[in-house]
């Protein structure tokens, strides 16, 4: 990697970081309380997004996207990750796996998704399979030409919002040596599709407003052409294109620790006990010492492995070292922020609580802190035959 | 019409400053710098001048340490055309003086010929409110100061002014400088595709020798101080309780 941005890479960052600052913080308080982001606020998140040119900028040029390589990317969502994800669901990032879109699913999907009309979800997550993606239930038999699919996914987010979900099936099962497999596809589902339904999901803790949801499938019909990829082709169009989104989840994780680091370095710099600034005392001033240190290291983690994929390397094993370590950091960091604070850091007058409650999801999601150990530890030991 | 606006590169306003332990002036090193904002104002007013089809071209000129290329690059981001930078100084803590800038600003509208400049009202690092002003003298120009409002039309520009007691409109001939104040308008954040071509938008390099122009400060620097602290509040919880707050403090 070579070390530094460049201009442009600069004020990409100052860019979306100022509009964060300026267009995502006023809106939070109402969106912690109520729990909803209204219509309105959301239509004109979209709108300035657009106008920016940064609606979609994941994407390539030749569909209209801004073409940023994963690095630039990677800056983009650590400045979104400083504020409220129901709020920056808006500054719309459709999944790259869009991509794998065919013949005239690019008019009805792609296109739209990355100008903006229609907004997407991913559904893999079953209640009976998690982080074993593969032993999924939800599944799609053969009915004349057509597949009639059956099941349930669920904590799919932004289903509240989405306009069509990639879901995958099980399509089938193969005999091999470690026993029985399943067979996956992925699929173009549109609300409103008969059979496919979206229901409330539970209320989670963390980023309030991001919804979860319930998509339950009865006897849906979908003909071939909303096969994304080929059939039984599932796996590999989430490993083409899934592992890359992980660094979205380090990345927003190192944004969001900086903002909530400057509370604590402001409050420890003012903050008077004993007759003295609390960051006098070394049990304070070396907390701040210490997580400093952990969000620069996670931020080049995050930025060497998002280098990597731009020079074509492979980085599975560093996208998943920085995801682990930028989640667990962030996790580190809010609950120091929080104990600098004393008792206020508790209380929801201060954003702490809640930056607190939103870190603990980024250990989970997107493949828990374990899988991304197991993931490091494989790619280390399977070469040497352990 | 072509218009030139100077952009300065100050510490960015969100930043806390600190004085520097002798007492010389604000630390700057390491810390978050970004153009003046009273000069974005200028840099979104003139770039709406342009798309209202009254302006051509947009020049912004930076005089300063080199790395105000950086504060060009975002003029640029945001719509001008082209940049000049003007190397006056080595060390980011030397202070260009408004004299200075304005006798350089004068070289460069002698060599670009504007048809108008528009500058921020101040710099929100020394406060100066003095460039815009000096360069209207050093030119003979017409000036609109305090712009709240700009309208040109044809040979004469229309500048509602922000004064005491409420707005004022004055009439003044072109070329003419203009700066600008907080409510003119809202700059844009620069749009990603503005920001990939700013790199290829021509940004020109000169020294403050090649103006001919002696940057040597002219004022000196007794002392710089923290603002006074403020003593924290108290909350009241009724109006007695308020008085009596009052009174004890002799306030009343
Ligand atoms: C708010 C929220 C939003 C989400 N959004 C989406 C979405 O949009 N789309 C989607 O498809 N999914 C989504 N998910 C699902 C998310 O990806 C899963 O929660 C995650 O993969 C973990 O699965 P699980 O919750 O079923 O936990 P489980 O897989 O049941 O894990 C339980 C525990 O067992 C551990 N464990 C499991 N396997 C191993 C192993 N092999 N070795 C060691 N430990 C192991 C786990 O690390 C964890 O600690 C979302 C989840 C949440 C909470
Ligand atoms: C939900 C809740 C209920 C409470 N109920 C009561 C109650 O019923 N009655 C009551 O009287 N109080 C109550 N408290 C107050 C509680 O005891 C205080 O919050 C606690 O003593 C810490 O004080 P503080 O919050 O002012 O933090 P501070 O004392 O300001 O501490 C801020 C930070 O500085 C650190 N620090 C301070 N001094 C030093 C030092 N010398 N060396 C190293 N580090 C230091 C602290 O460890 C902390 O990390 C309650 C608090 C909460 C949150």
């Amino acid at each position: 990697m070579q070390y530094g941005l460049t201009e442009e890479q600069e004020m990409i960052a100052a860019t979306v970081r100022s509009f964060v600052e300026r267009e995502i913080y006023p809106h939070e308080v109402l969106v912690e309380r109520t729990g909803e982001v209204p219509q309105e606020i959301a239509e004109e998140i979209k709108r300035k997004t657009i106008e920016l040119g940064f609606y979609a900028c994941n994407f390539p040029e030749s569909v209209g996207g801004a073409g940023l390589g994963h690095l630039e990317f990677a800056l983009v969502e650590r400045e979104l990750g400083r504020g409220s994800m129901a709020l920056t669901h808006f500054f719309g990032r459709p999944q790259n796996i869009l991509m794998a879109c065919e013949g005239d699913q690019v008019e009805r999907y792609l296109m739209p998704a990355v100008r903006g009309e229609r907004m997407d979800a991913l559904a893999m997550t079953e209640p009976g399979a998690g982080s074993d993606v593969r032993s999924m239930t939800c599944s799609a038999r053969r009915d004349g030409g057509d597949w009639v699919v059956n099941g349930t996914k669920h904590f799919i987010s932004g289903a509240d919002h989405a306009d069509f979900f990639i879901v995958f099936v099980a399509t089938g099962e193969e005999q091999t040596v470690k026993g029985p497999k399943k067979r996956i596809t992925a699929f173009l589902v549109d609300r409103g599709t008969p059979g496919f339904s979206v229901r409330d999901g539970y209320n989670s803790v963390s980023h309030r407003g991001y919804k979860n949801m319930i998509l339950d499938f009865d006897d849906c019909r979908l003909p071939d052409s909303q096969v994304l990829g080929t059939v039984d082709g599932g796996f590999e169009v989430m490993n083409t294109w899934l592992y890359a989104t992980r660094i979205t989840v380090a990345a927003m994780s190192v944004g969001r620790a900086r903002r909530v680091f400057n509370y604590a370095l402001d409050y420890a710099a003012t903050r008077e006990q004993f007759g003295q600034k609390i960051s006098k005392f070394q049990g304070v001033s070396f907390q701040i010492a210490d997580m400093i240190t952990e969000i620069d290291a996670a931020d080049l983690l995050t930025l060497a492995a998002a280098d990597r994929l731009d020079q074509g390397l492979p980085a599975n094993r560093e996208i998943a070292s920085a995801k682990l370590f930028a989640s667990e950091m962030l996790a580190r960091v809010t609950d120091g922020a929080i104990q600098i604070h004393g008792g206020m850091g508790l209380m929801d007058d201060y954003p702490l609580e809640r930056f607190w409650r939103d870190a603990r999801v980024e250990r989970i999601w997107d493949g828990t802190s374990e899988i991304q150990r197991h993931i490091i530890s494989r790619d280390l030991l399977r070469t040497l035959g352990a | 019409m072509k218009v030139l606006v100077p952009v300065k590169r100050v510490i960015d306003y969100n930043v806390k400053v600190r004085v520097k332990a002798d007492g010389s002036g604000v630390d700057l090193a390491n810390v978050k710098m970004s153009m003046n904002p009273f000069d974005e104002i200028a840099v979104e007013e003139a770039i709406r001048l342009k798309e209202a089809g009254k302006v051509e071209e947009i020049v912004a000129v930076s005089i300063g340490v080199k790395q105000a290329q950086e504060t060009l690059r975002t003029a640029l981001a945001m719509g001008a055309d082209r940049a000049i930078l003007v190397v006056a100084a080595e060390d980011v803590h030397q202070d260009i003086e408004p004299l200075a800038v304005a006798k350089i600003l004068a070289k460069v509208v002698e060599e670009e010929q504007p048809g108008l400049v528009i500058a921020g009202k101040q710099a929100i690092d020394n406060d100066m409110n003095a460039t815009g002003q000096m360069l209207a003298a050093l030119l003979g120009w017409s000036q609109g100061t305090f712009a709240s409002k700009l309208a040109i039309e044809g040979d004469h520009a229309l500048v509602t002014r922000e004064v005491d007691g409420g707005l004022q409109t004055v009439k003044v001939k072109m070329p003419t400088i203009v700066t600008v104040d907080l409510r003119l308008n809202e700059p844009r954040y620069a749009s990603l595709p503005n920001i990939m071509k700013a790199k290829k938008k021509p940004l020109e390099e000169k020294t403050a020798a090649d103006y001919g122009v002696d940057v040597t400060p002219r004022l000196e620097i007794v002392t710089t101080s923290e603002p006074p602290q403020r003593a924290a509040g108290v909350k009241v919880g009724s109006v007695d309780e308020l008085v009596a707050k009052l009174k004890e403090a002799g306030a009343v």
